[in-house]
């Protein structure tokens, strides 16, 4: 089964990218990546630049509305994402424990639509 | 109510109630779930009666009756008469048995731990399983503890209970040919709600998991059952030296510290002492197993107290019988830790290159240990790649920290 693993930040820790004096923080990220990578599970993923950075674009009738920032102003904000291939869910969730967000944000595990995951469905 | 204490023993004496009676319900008809909604009802129905009509002589008897009924009525509603005749008419003798005032209710709760660890039953349901059907702990409750998500274990449960009624999974205490795996099973349960997910190097330190107490609970309740047992003793002890530690394992600050660098003025030596004597009398009983086992390995690491720590060679030999009589991935990297403790850093490694590679890929202790002893051996780049490596695969920011800390210091 292929699982997104999102994962949300509070806003401290976007600041926190940045400043010097959270190196240990930065390797951990680093070194989840790359634990992720050695067993051979991803299918690919990206860190994302702070929520601020994004734009978000609605079309409501024949107006187009483009907005500064995230598409819902939550607390936590998506920071990055890996598709990870895995027999099931609960092997999810272990990696989803292990990234370092998951004690201060969270880690939101979505299965991906693949055509053999409809087909099992 | 506003005492957390007295609330703490009103919440353990309904659970007590809760297991025994369901134990009981579920015993002839094989239906948990039946049961369960039977109890539910007789549980809301004291609570609406016994402020206005106090509290019966024996609230577990009149409980049991009115969960009786409960039961009996539903079963009178779905009328599937085939196979249901006769089990109203068992349910008829039931209740008339029940009828019998004052009598005692009595403790079947040891047939009902069997049934949920019955080896036809998924075995990542058992846990959960003895949990709910003992204690009365709820799905939503236990999900973070199993690290499942709530409404997978959920249906985990439902599926067991339709399996142990379709199964006919009988509810009697197993046959003497039997009861050595059986109760390995019920064992293997308990410690999994306990934290078996955690077997830390520096030994079975039990991550915070919020079910460790309820297990220790549930071991109680086996050894209460089962006396002349010595595993559930053992397995008892090791809990319980396990949890006498839990103070000790993060600073004031929150910082990991490992098992030799603890401070034992925060270990519970109430708690310690219980422990000793439960592996004292489990081991009179002179039958050697694999909880015992690894309770005289925790008994070990806690010796320092007594300022008269254990021989490192006595260690190795401990971790060595574990793994004789019950062989894990665990087990040999702890071993190869005892190892490297008693004849240095390069024999450590030589026992850790000599675990299966595919069995460690995402083996955290097991990196940790392999980063320790490189940087023992002065291997410092290798260190670093294994410090990285158990840093990428730990669940905890504690250990992570600590992790950092140990890697740049090298």
């Amino acid at each position: 089964m292929q699982y997104m693993l999102m994962f949300y930040q509070p806003a401290a820790e976007f600041e926190q990218r940045d400043d010097a004096s959270s190196q240990a923080y930065r390797a951990s990220w680093v070194a989840y990546a790359d634990a992720v990578r050695q067993a051979g599970i991803s299918l690919g993923g990206h860190g994302l630049f702070p929520p601020m950075t994004g734009t978000t674009l609605r079309v409501r009738g024949d107006k187009r509305q483009v907005q500064d920032g995230p598409f819902a102003d939550t607390k936590e904000q998506l920071g990055g994402y890996f598709v990870v291939d895995v027999p099931n869910l609960d092997v999810a969730l272990e990696w989803a424990a292990r990234a370092p967000c998951a004690t201060s944000g969270g880690v939101e595990v979505r299965p991906v639509f693949t055509a053999t995951a409809v087909a099992a469905a | 109510m506003t005492d957390p204490a007295a609330h703490q023993a009103a919440e353990r004496a309904a659970r007590d109630s809760y297991g025994r009676l369901l134990a009981i319900l579920s015993a002839r008809t094989h239906d948990i779930a039946a049961s369960e909604d039977a109890l539910a009802d007789a549980f809301a129905r004291a609570l609406e009666r016994w402020p206005a009509d106090g509290i019966p002589s024996q609230p577990d008897a009149w409980l049991l009756s009115v969960a009786r009924h409960r039961k009996l009525d539903a079963w009178r509603h779905t009328r599937v008469q085939d196979a249901a005749t006769q089990s109203l008419m068992l349910l008829a003798g039931e209740v008339d048995e029940g009828t019998a005032d004052g009598a005692a209710v009595p403790d079947e709760r040891l047939r009902l731990l069997f049934v949920c660890a019955h080896p036809a039953i998924d075995a990542a349901a058992r846990a959960p399983l003895m949990l709910q059907t003992v204690l009365g702990l709820d799905a939503a409750r236990m999900a973070g503890a199993f690290l499942t998500a709530p409404a997978t274990l959920g249906q985990r449960l439902v599926r067991a209970k339709a399996r142990i009624r379709a199964a006919g999974i009988p509810f009697e205490y197993p046959q003497a040919r039997d009861l050595p795996q059986r109760l390995q099973d019920v064992l293997d349960g308990i410690y999994a709600a306990y934290g078996t997910g955690w077997d830390d190097v520096d030994g079975a330190d039990a991550l915070p998991r919020g079910l460790t107490v309820e297990a220790v609970d549930l071991c109680r309740i086996l050894c209460g059952l089962m006396p002349n047992e010595p595993e559930p003793l053992g397995l008892l002890a090791l809990m319980l030296f396990c949890e006498a530690r839990t103070a000790a394992r993060r600073s004031d600050a929150g910082a990991y510290v490992p098992l030799d660098q603890q401070d034992i003025t925060r270990w519970d030596h109430e708690l310690l002492a219980q422990a000793e004597h439960h592996l004292r009398r489990a081991s009179a009983m002179q039958s050697l197993g694999a909880y015992q086992l690894e309770a005289a390995i925790q008994s070990a690491h806690c010796e320092r107290r007594a300022g008269a720590p254990v021989p490192p060679e006595t260690l190795v030999a401990l971790y060595e019988g574990l793994l004789a009589l019950r062989p894990s991935v665990g087990a040999q990297v702890s071993r190869a830790c005892a190892l490297a403790n008693a004849r240095g850093p390069e024999t450590g490694l030589r026992a850790l290159d000599a675990i299966a590679a595919n069995e460690v890929t995402n083996y955290q202790p097991f990196w940790a240990a392999r980063a320790h002893l490189l940087a023992a051996g002065g291997a410092r780049t290798a260190a670093r790649q294994a410090y990285d490596r158990a840093i990428g695969l730990s669940a905890s920011a504690a250990v992570r920290a600590y992790l950092h800390a140990m890697s740049d210091r090298l």
